[in-house]
């Protein structure tokens, strides 16, 4: 369920539109839903829809209409690796087959103990720094080497050992 | 154990590569930093909200009127750094100042153009001259409200422009009558989460107004109808960063910086076969050969094959053309591509251009909205034929159809994602028919391959 702490950060947005003007949050309270629970379920849209008194088909139309919210479970380290063309000619295709081969998935696949799921990418934004990934959403890797891949992938499942 | 966070940070850019090398040119954005000294007290160091004081009056002078700011504007040059090259001035002259009812200004800073990662590291590294810039453009508009829309994927910059906004609010540089003066705006960040069409801004206001991304008929232009249905005038993130430096040193210096019709100085992001590739800041009407010089020559020593010079929707032009270029918008037009948003993909001898055109015609498929049927069937149809080339199927009859199915999508849609997926289809043809040809006759690439 939606944490107390996730609806005071929903607060926070709201306050930046007018006050008849609730929706335009959608994106920032979807975005913390996926922070706190992994995924977009339907159920939480539903929560947000109440929220934000929109109709849930509305907020449905948001969460699939933009890339980077999950429909669906996804690992516990969401990789996505752009593979556009200024990151193509610096290695990015190279970057996502070698997690392909690392973690022995395909893009668009979870690993079978639920750490990692690896996706293709559209442009980050970051083009000088390629090979780019971003790591759950919310944090950019950059000049991702094979070298760097085997320290990152190592470091985050050295974070499950307990 | 280390955290999660402790490991990621292992591998987040420090900034040194892309922005901190030393190798602008009279830099003005960009200029003094270092990747530490992003907040609001280093930014008033450099000279920072000392534009806003004066226009308010409140540097010991008079200030300046809501027309003297704009005509500054104006006199500058300065042009949309987004990629249409808009003339800022005449944009903000066309909002209606003495409309009653609720206004607003919008920074586009949702930089998905492939190619282009200049708006990141200002955001980033520099976020208050942003502030500042879209403080100056809201009191010349009389503007009372403001937001910024910052590409979801750089996360890490949206939280800290809404630090530096926190910054600014407390040291009375954003909210209500600012620095005692009776002018107040307020201003605050949003974010997308993954959709290159919201960088179109009729998009993004609908993803402002917390609906799907899908462009608006144009007109009614924003001016007249924005956000809410309001007023509002949008500019890209370079753009109000560029302002600052223009009310503090006037109009003409600005113009002066540059070439005339091209004021100013311009943040290029070249990627691709460069041996430095990063963000480069110089004023206007550099020569191409220059800026390739600064970004370290072609990787490898090898020779030049082509330039897309203004990121991934404008054409492409050969290395014959593009060297013959000066960094402006006037120069790289007349050679028959655009601006654009200043991004530069670099392209050396080796590369295939049917295998770098399937990258591209396959993006523009999967961001195409889906509203406008020639968009949405015309994308597709763009990138299975031109993986059927590359993949060693193609016929050939595929160069004419491609054209033409190229030719039937551009300047039929509501916005230009159209002719931004048609513009690279139609230029690589025009430009290298032959490599295209030796695709379908010998089903195999010129170049050898390459991941």
């Amino acid at each position: 369920m939606i944490s107390e702490a996730a609806r005071a950060r929903f607060d926070k947005e709201v306050a930046k539109y007018p006050a008849n003007q609730k929706q335009s949050a959608v994106m920032a309270c979807l975005a913390i839903v996926q922070q706190e629970l992994g995924h977009v379920s339907v159920e939480s849209e539903q929560v947000v829809a109440e929220y934000l008194g929109m109709p849930p088909i509305a907020v449905h139309e948001v969460t699939t209409f933009y890339n980077m919210y999950n429909q669906r479970k996804v690992g516990k380290f969401k990789l996505n690796v752009c593979t556009n063309l200024p990151c193509q000619l610096r290695d990015g295709a190279k970057a996502l087959q070698y997690l392909e081969d690392k973690l022995g998935i395909k893009m668009g696949e979870t690993t079978e103990d639920g750490m990692f799921t690896l996706q293709q990418s559209e442009c980050l934004g970051a083009c000088a720094d390629s090979p780019v990934m971003l790591v759950n959403d919310r944090t950019m890797c950059s000049f991702m080497s094979s070298e760097r891949l085997d320290r990152l992938i190592a470091g985050l499942r050295a974070t499950e050992i307990k | 154990m280390t955290s999660v966070d402790q490991v990621l940070a292992q591998f987040q850019a420090s900034g040194t590569e892309s922005c901190f090398h030393g190798r602008h040119i009279e830099p003005q954005i960009y200029a003094g930093l270092d990747g530490s000294n992003w907040r609001l007290a280093e930014y008033q160091a450099r000279g920072g909200y000392q534009a806003l004081r004066k226009i308010l009056g409140q540097d010991g002078a008079e200030g300046m009127t809501q027309d003297q700011v704009i005509a500054t504007v104006k006199e500058s040059a300065l042009r949309g750094r987004g990629g249409a090259g808009f003339p800022t001035g005449l944009k903000w002259s066309f909002m209606p100042r003495q409309f009653p009812g609720q206004k607003y200004l919008v920074c586009n800073s949702d930089e998905g153009e492939p190619g282009t990662c200049k708006d990141r590291d200002i955001l980033q590294f520099n976020p208050h001259i942003v502030i500042e810039g879209m403080a100056i453009a809201a009191y010349a508009m009389g503007i009372s409200v403001g937001y910024n829309y910052i590409h979801g994927e750089i996360f890490q910059s949206y939280d800290r422009f809404e630090e530096a906004l926190e910054e600014a609010r407390a040291a009375g540089l954003l909210g209500d009558k600012i620095l005692g003066s009776s002018f107040s705006f307020q201003l605050h960040a949003a974010h997308g989460f993954g959709a290159y069409i919201c960088g179109e801004e009729t998009a993004l206001l609908e993803s402002l107004e917390g609906k799907k991304g899908q462009p608006r008929f144009k007109p009614p232009f924003p001016a007249s109808f924005g956000m809410y249905g309001k007023p509002t005038t949008i500019n890209n993130t370079e753009t109000f960063a560029a302002v600052p430096w223009i009310i503090r040193n006037g109009g003409q210096a600005y113009l002066e910086c540059g070439k005339p019709n091209n004021g100013g100085t311009k943040i290029y992001s070249i990627s691709g076969d460069v041996e430095l590739p990063g963000n480069y800041e110089i004023p206007m009407g550099t020569p191409f050969s220059k800026l390739l010089e600064l970004a370290g020559g072609v990787r490898g020593g090898r020779k030049l094959k082509a330039v897309i010079p203004g990121g991934s929707s404008s054409p492409v032009l050969p290395a014959e053309i593009m060297m013959q270029c000066t960094m402006d918008y006037d120069s790289i037009a007349k050679a028959g591509s655009m601006l654009g948003s200043g991004a530069l993909i670099v392209m050396d001898e080796t590369r295939c251009m049917v295998k770098s055109l399937q990258r591209l015609s396959y993006f523009y498929m999967h961001e195409s909205c889906g509203q406008c049927t020639p968009c949405r069937e015309g994308t597709g149809w763009l990138s299975r034929m031109v993986d059927r080339v590359e993949n060693g199927q193609g016929r050939t009859s595929d160069m004419d159809l491609l054209d033409s199915v190229a030719d039937n999508i551009q300047g039929r849609t509501i916005c230009a994602l159209g002719d931004a997926a048609a513009m690279p289809v139609r230029a690589m043809i025009k430009h290298f028919r032959h490599e295209f040809e030796h695709h379908v006759e010998h089903k195999t690439c010129m170049v050898p391959a390459y991941v």
